[in-house]
């Protein structure tokens, strides 16, 4: 990372209300391109992630309410039962929000490791409802939480880079 | 032990452990209510209709691919597929013909029995809109809804056979249902002998299961499964699904039959919408009444041939 604030400053980052939702905006629209088959099942999500990275960098202004809600435009989405991903969207952004001074103490790599686990606990939110009302549950669809942590890192680095303001005009 | 808190300057609200139990719960409570009643349909329908732009803007890129390939397709291609499509034609005009003939049988035939005409049901063209990204389902989206008069529980059918059926209707969308989805039941009947029976999705893109038949059951490799028309939902005599591969095991009572689905359920982006559903004479009083495809469905699944 070549960040001219050091470490322990990234959190002061600024970050417009019109950023955060124009970058959800982008998420939900990864999210909803038309991926099918092998596609489908390692697709990251991209929704997860960043409503994630907004929980752990700015979680006064990007909650568990929000997350909610863009879980409920997202049922409405994929034609899941209602509240399916609200739950999981949920129980991800309580993961960002208790863990988020734990996450930033430590660089990309652990981070990564330490989203995988609250990752995974809301694909188990959501599989565990599908569970519940048709019986039964595809294996395959984990892989996803997988992948979603592996893309934490580029994720991170991209929109830091947005976040960061541009000082000097010469600078690429 | 007031004095070791920190003062809390801001209000932020209630606390998150809070905001989880009420949300958890408030989603479990939809979950419930979406499961169990059909109450939020309407909610669904309004919250859809203000996220039908972001879809359709997400399904562009894709169409814009197609439409750019098919600007490039040489003059050459188009020729032959031409010349391809005016061959095939003949040959169907040819059995087309046939097929009149037949019909006109067929009708005095049942006319001299005195059974009941067959009836040609009208069918609406429609596209795929797109597919749906939940890998636990089998569901695709199609660009027609309720204002082009699509009604839940009719069947969507292509070139080759039965693709699904229209589930759910939103305005200027609908969603379809493939046959392939799991515990999606299709009743058939085998073209070669006439055998009844109820054809289940597995869940897998490329499979369906013939449940619930005895080993003795005299079904091959290669047999052709048509709807059979009986429940009401289906109009008859539409493809579904062949037989590929029959797993005869005597230690148990039925025999494990996998069939593969006729309708390129996965390939195309073309689709026919059957509209007129069959009507069937009244049920007896003694049965329950319904003639919701739902419920028609599960009834069909406690019917066991």
């Amino acid at each position: 990372m070549s960040s001219n604030l050091p470490k322990d400053q990234e959190f002061l980052l600024p970050a417009s209300t019109s950023f955060i939702v124009f970058s959800l905006f982008v998420a939900v629209m990864l999210n909803w391109l038309p991926w099918s088959g092998w596609a489908l099942a390692l697709r990251p999500d991209f929704v997860a992630l960043v409503l994630l990275y907004w929980c752990t960098h700015k979680p006064h202004r990007i909650g568990v309410g929000i997350a909610w809600l863009v879980g409920i435009f997202a049922d409405v989405a994929d034609a899941s039962l209602f509240g399916q991903h609200a739950l999981a969207y949920t129980v991800l952004a309580f993961g960002g929000i208790v863990l988020h001074r734990r996450v930033q103490m430590f660089d990309l790599r652990q981070q990564a490791m330490h989203v995988f686990p609250m990752l995974l606990l809301s694909y188990a939110a959501y599989a565990a409802v599908h569970w519940q009302v048709r019986g039964y549950v595809a294996w395959e669809y984990f892989l996803g939480s997988a992948v979603s942590a592996l893309l934490w890192i580029p994720m991170t680095l991209l929109l830091q880079s947005l976040r960061r303001p541009r000082r000097d005009p010469n600078e690429l | 032990m007031d004095d070791t808190r920190t003062l809390r300057f801001f209000n932020r609200g209630p606390s998150p452990a809070a905001r989880l139990v009420f949300f958890s719960v408030l989603s479990l409570l939809l979950l419930f209510v979406d499961a169990r009643y059909q109450y939020l349909e309407s909610t669904r329908k309004v919250l859809a209709v203000i996220i039908y732009p972001v879809q359709r803007l997400t399904a562009l890129p894709g169409e814009t691919m197609g439409r750019i390939a098919v600007y490039f397709e040489t003059q050459k291609q188009l020729l032959e597929d031409n010349a391809q499509l005016r061959r095939q034609h003949d040959a169907d005009a040819a059995q087309l013909t046939q097929l009149r003939a037949i019909q006109a049988e067929d009708d005095q035939l049942r006319t001299l029995q005195e059974l009941k005409q067959r009836a040609d049901y009208p069918m609406q063209m429609t596209e795929i809109a797109y597919v749906e990204r939940d890998i636990f389902k089998r569901k695709l989206f199609v660009d027609k809804g309720s204002q082009a008069n699509v009604q839940a529980g009719q069947v969507v059918v292509d070139d080759k056979g039965v693709v699904g059926q229209v589930t759910r209707v939103y305005p200027w969308l609908s969603e379809v249902t493939l046959v392939t989805d799991k515990d999606h039941a299709v009743p058939i009947q085998l073209l070669r002998n006439g055998l009844r029976a109820v054809v289940f999705g597995s869940g897998d893109i490329s499979e369906m299961s013939l449940r619930y038949m005895p080993v003795s059951s005299d079904i091959v490799v290669g047999d052709v499964l048509v709807t059979s028309g009986i429940d009401g939902t289906y109009p008859p005599n539409l493809p579904v699904a062949q037989v590929v591969k029959i797993e005869r095991d005597p230690a148990y009572p039925f025999a494990r039959i996998v069939c593969v689905p006729l309708a390129g359920v996965d390939r195309h982006r073309a689709l026919l919408i059957v509209s007129g559903l069959p009507t069937l004479s009244e049920r007896p009083a003694t049965s329950e009444t319904s003639d919701e495809p739902e419920r028609a469905r599960k009834r069909l699944k406690r019917r066991k041939p």
